[in-house]
């Protein structure tokens, strides 16, 4: 879980710089490569509306420590202002409501440098992007303005910039990531409890032999000795018995079940605790330990892709080439290396755990080969093929996202069919009607409920007889384009964990749009 | 060349003489929708400008979000406790605290900041612990939200409004709503106490970590959090290099580094750092403002809908809401069952398993470990008698006896009885015994075995 942040062969002993005490919490989550990415990074908002979600995000951001931000923002801070965001007060009245933002916002964290433009006649959205200043990520709220998202994703393509879309209207919100192309991901944080892969049906020599040193004689070791055998090396031990008595090794359900039974009835119970721990944990690890490693559909996927010239010359796809070429040959994964905690004794276990460490390096080592032997392969940092090859089978690729209306017509199929079979279940129902109000009110905020259902009827024709979107429609017609404050503070925190993953490439963002419903209390991802 | 425009140009953002300040929450508070229910509903200009006194726990990083956003839901009192001062280590998150209010009350610069933003909001601060606090302060709220770090203290806060219900007086009655975060993850929950799923009904979602057995800190440690552990349990009380342990020194948290770090390279073992040591010393849980503000709004979110009825609320069909953003976004919004055997809202003696073999002492100590009753300080009674009190002293003096005696010895299979921690309030915990073993009388002293 945790990551190091003090290199325990420094001498250091005088505990953690200033930097890390403050940020520690969140050095937790993503240790300092994250936190680098954080501070390089300047995030651009384009603010209009009600100006609430956008500032919101911008705060969950500024708090952990992003480099820079700049606001864009055409309008000038009133009354209505005051009541849904919080950074902005009563001097700011009537003056630019970027300037207030960023000024307030600032306040937050010395660290963070924070930019703001009042969109007028000479500072245009054109202008803003054609400036030197290179931004890592755009986001925009609606409405907008129809030529400004024209310029902004023009920015985006061109650059190879992230871009996130927000709307946030009375109880509903949504919003849209847009990936510049295809984005794999490696340090996935898949949870802990999944990431064990101890390879026993497949022990490679040393294990075998190592194996072999506890349970050669097992009935006549000692009770310590024999309450002390590590599990792995029990399963080990009884898989062997199983194939000399079945010749196969289990793999049903029910051969799993009773090789279970054989390894419980292995612990030895003439004692006062009338069992034995490390037979108990061995028997709980059966199931979980004693598979054939298949692949992810995730890594199939990576496996799978053809990466385009461009992306080819990435280390990513380089290492994932390197990868498939071991897989290809070995049947397996490489191995991670590590060892989960188990009863045994402390010198006997840092021995297990080492055996498995020299396995996963040599691992390293023939898929580092075959980055070498690639084009472009011989500058690639060792490190990053470690961490590859210690994540490999929870490497995870996002595909870029383009809209087109096809897609919008069959999503809005699939979910009436969906919401039918829901409705008669109990399931929720889908929050794409939601999707669709929102959107058809990007650059009207306060159309009626017959101009959303009209609008929404032009790309799904038919749309409006379904009697919940026109409910939906007309709860977005309530809120009249304005914000409530704890619906755009809980999307702003959703946004901003968005932009942490895509910024640090760590865990996995959405693909590519996320609905909240604040109503039911309800979130649904779609790929639109 | 370029087209000047002005972004706002569509938004028809109103002119300064029509705004007024709370507009946006009108649109809602004054308008009902499709999915209102009219019959609770009440559109009138009194019921938006009228709206309840609010009590929040908690003033860390839940609490610093759920202040901003009651203030801006129309909340116009609210009070607000929270015993803690300010540490470097939440400014990452708390953004109502500034480098220059290190040591300060949280409770205090919360508050103060809050109001100083927000015209019109009174937030009243209080520096002190919640079980400071008696019935005839709760009394006066109209809804409680929790932003606590502690199983405990929500234990504590859920057996009282449970406690303070009374069936002829409605404004005895106290909707709960309780959020919590872990790094991407958290949940957000609504209680209307005796009458839905309480956070005792609940308590097993939260099981606490499992302990590592002290004889593999003493003799085989095999991970660095095994190291620390020793250093932290058995290397300071051996020495006790500072007269007490404080947590937040980081004099005493380099010493049990430095002592974890000795002991782990005696047995071969790596990866102790300050970090680490800190983070199992003070059971650090990761904590990012994202996270909180997802499930601090959405406490506040439905706080507002409880109090406006503007849209219907979590607590009835639906009470729970899981949140995770690890892996793209999923939440989980459901309907957690109100539990007849709940030994706070349940009118049903929970089963409890034991071996009647056990000591009481023993079995009082495993209390502390079960998921299903992490009692601390538990004292216990069986059918009018006191088995064991922790206080006042005469009693436990008095009662101290029966700790040695077998469990099989002082109740029977099936007995029922009640146990009561002061930590959790004054709740009767009642629990009904299930042997799960033949009880082995012990031999009469003087006949060894």
């Amino acid at each position: 879980m945790t990551e190091i942040i003090t290199d325990p062969t420094l001498p250091i002993l005088h505990g953690p710089s200033d930097k890390e005490k403050k940020y520690d919490r969140q050095l937790r989550l993503w240790a300092a490569s994250g936190q680098k990415a954080l501070e390089d990074a300047h995030i651009l908002l384009l603010n209009s509306g009600s100006g609430t979600v956008g500032v919101e995000t911008l705060k969950n951001l500024v708090l952990p420590g992003i480099g820079q931000f700049t606001i864009a923002d055409a309008n000038i801070v009133n009354e209505s202002d005051l009541g849904v965001n919080f950074f902005l007060d009563e001097d700011s009245l009537g003056n630019s409501r970027a300037e207030c933002c960023v000024k307030l916002l600032q306040e937050l964290n010395p660290d963070v440098k924070g930019h703001w433009l009042p969109l007028q006649e000479t500072h245009t959205v054109q202008n803003l992007l054609e400036n030197d200043r290179k931004y890592t990520l755009i986001m925009y709220t609606y409405p907008i303005e129809p030529q400004d998202l024209a310029l902004v994703q023009e920015y985006g393509n061109k650059h190879k910039v992230p871009i996130i879309a927000i709307h946030s209207a009375g109880f509903y919100s949504y919003f849209r990531t847009h990936l510049p192309g295809n984005f794999p991901i490696v340090d996935t944080h898949p949870d802990s409890t999944a990431t064990t892969d101890l390879r026993l049906l497949t022990p490679w020599e040393e294990l075998s032999k190592f194996a072999n040193e506890f349970t050669s004689d097992i009935d006549n070791l000692s009770a310590h000795e024999h309450g002390h055998i590590p599990y792995l090396v029990i399963l080990l031990h009884y898989l062997e018995k199983w194939k000399a008595e079945h010749g196969t090794l289990p793999s049903t359900y029910k051969e799993k079940t009773a090789f279970r039974a054989t390894v419980s009835a292995g612990a030895r119970t003439n004692n006062p605790e009338g069992g034995e721990e490390n037979f108990d944990e061995a028997a709980a690890a059966v199931l979980k330990t004693i598979s054939a490693p298949t692949l992810a559909s995730s890594v199939k996927a990576v496996f799978d892709y053809k990466p385009n010239e461009f992306e080819a010359k990435s280390s990513f796809w380089i290492i994932a080439s390197a990868v498939k070429k071991f897989y290809e040959k070995n049947k397996q994964l490489p191995l991670p290396g590590s060892v989960p905690d188990m009863k045994a004794q402390s010198t006997v276990y840092v021995r297990l755990q080492n055996i498995y460490k020299k396995k996963a390096r040599q691992d390293v080592a023939e898929v580092l080969a075959a980055v070498r032997a690639l084009p472009g392969g011989k500058d690639i940092d060792e490190g990053e093929v470690e961490t590859f090859c210690k994540n490999a089978a929870f490497i995870k690729l996002i595909h870029g996202s383009e809209a087109s209306p096809d897609n919008i017509t069959t999503i809005a199929e699939a979910e009436a069919a969906n919401d039918e079979t829901a409705a008669m279940v109990g399931m929720p129902l889908s929050l794409f009607p939601i999707y669709l109000s929102l959107k058809a009110t990007s650059h009207v905020p306060t159309a009626c409920t017959s101009d959303i259902l009209a609008a929404i009827d032009k790309t799904i024709p038919g749309a409006s007889s379904n009697p919940r979107l026109a409910q939906v429609a007309e709860e977005v017609t309530r809120a009249k384009g304005g914000e409530l404050h704890n619906i755009s503070a809980l999307t702003g925190g959703m946004v901003a964990q968005e932009v942490i993953k895509i910024i640090t490439k760590q865990y996995i963002p959405i693909d590519n749009t996320c609905i909240f419903d604040g109503i039911t209390s309800r979130t649904q991802v779609l790929r639109i | 060349m370029s087209q000047p425009v002005m972004v706002s140009g569509t938004i028809l953002a109103p002119s300064s003489t029509m705004a007024t300040r709370w507009q946006y929450l009108d649109n809602v508070r004054r308008n009902s929708g499709p999915f209102t229910d009219p019959d609770v509903f009440d559109a009138s200009e009194a019921a938006a400008t009228n709206m309840e006194q609010i009590n929040v726990f908690g003033a860390g990083g839940l609490g610093c979000e759920i202040l901003k956003n009651l203030a801006l839901s129309g909340f116009k009192k609210i009070h607000v406790i929270d015993m803690d001062t300010i540490d470097v280590s939440n400014l990452n998150r708390q953004f109502l605290f500034r480098q220059s209010d290190v040591g300060e009350s949280k409770a205090e610069v919360a508050a103060k900041f809050v109001e100083k933003r927000v015209k019109g909001v009174s937030i009243t601060p209080h520096n002190c612990k919640i079980q400071d606090k008696d019935e005839d302060f709760y009394m006066q709220f109209t809804l409680v939200i929790c932003g606590l770090d502690s199983i405990e203290a929500r234990r504590w806060i859920n057996s009282t409004l449970v406690d303070l219900v009374d069936m002829n007086n409605p404004d005895s009655f106290k909707p709960l709503i309780d959020g919590g975060t872990e790094g991407f993850k958290g949940q957000s929950r609504v209680i209307y106490p005796t009458m839905t799923s309480c956070i005792e009904c609940q308590l097993d979602m939260h099981a606490p970590r499992a302990a590592v057995p002290l004889c593999t800190l003493a003799t085989i440690p095999r991970q660095p959090e095994h190291c620390i552990e020793w250093a932290h349990i058995m290397a300071w009380e051996q020495e006790k290099p500072f007269p007490k342990l404080d947590n937040d020194d980081p004099e005493h948290i380099t010493w049990l580094y430095k002592k974890a770090l000795a002991r782990a390279a005696e047995f071969n073992i790596t990866g102790v750092t300050y970090s680490l040591t800190q983070g199992v010393v003070k059971n650090i849980i990761p904590a990012i403002a994202s996270t909180n503000a997802i499930i601090a709004a959405s406490c506040c979110n439905e706080a507002f809908k409880i109090a406006t009825n503007a849209n219907p609320a979590l607590g009835g069909e639906e009470n729970y809401m899981m949140y995770s953003g690890n892996d793209s976004i999923y939440t989980y919004t459901f309907k957690h069952e109100k539990k007849d055997d709940c030994p706070v809202c349940g009118n049903m003696a929970k089963n409890l398993d034991v071996d009647p073999n056990l000591t009481l002492q023993e079995f009082i100590e495993s209390l502390a470990a079960r998921p299903e009753a992490q009692l601390k300080k538990p004292s216990i009674r069986a059918e009018g008698r006191t088995l064991y009190m922790q206080s006042p002293e005469s009693l436990r003096l008095q009662t101290a006896p029966n700790l040695e005696k077998k469990v099989g010895d002082l109740v029977g299979n099936g007995d029922e009885i009640g146990v009561t921690d002061p930590s959790l309030g004054r709740v009767d915990f009642k629990f009904r015994l299930k042997f799960t073993s033949e009880f082995v009388k012990a031999e009469t002293n003087g006949h060894a075995k």
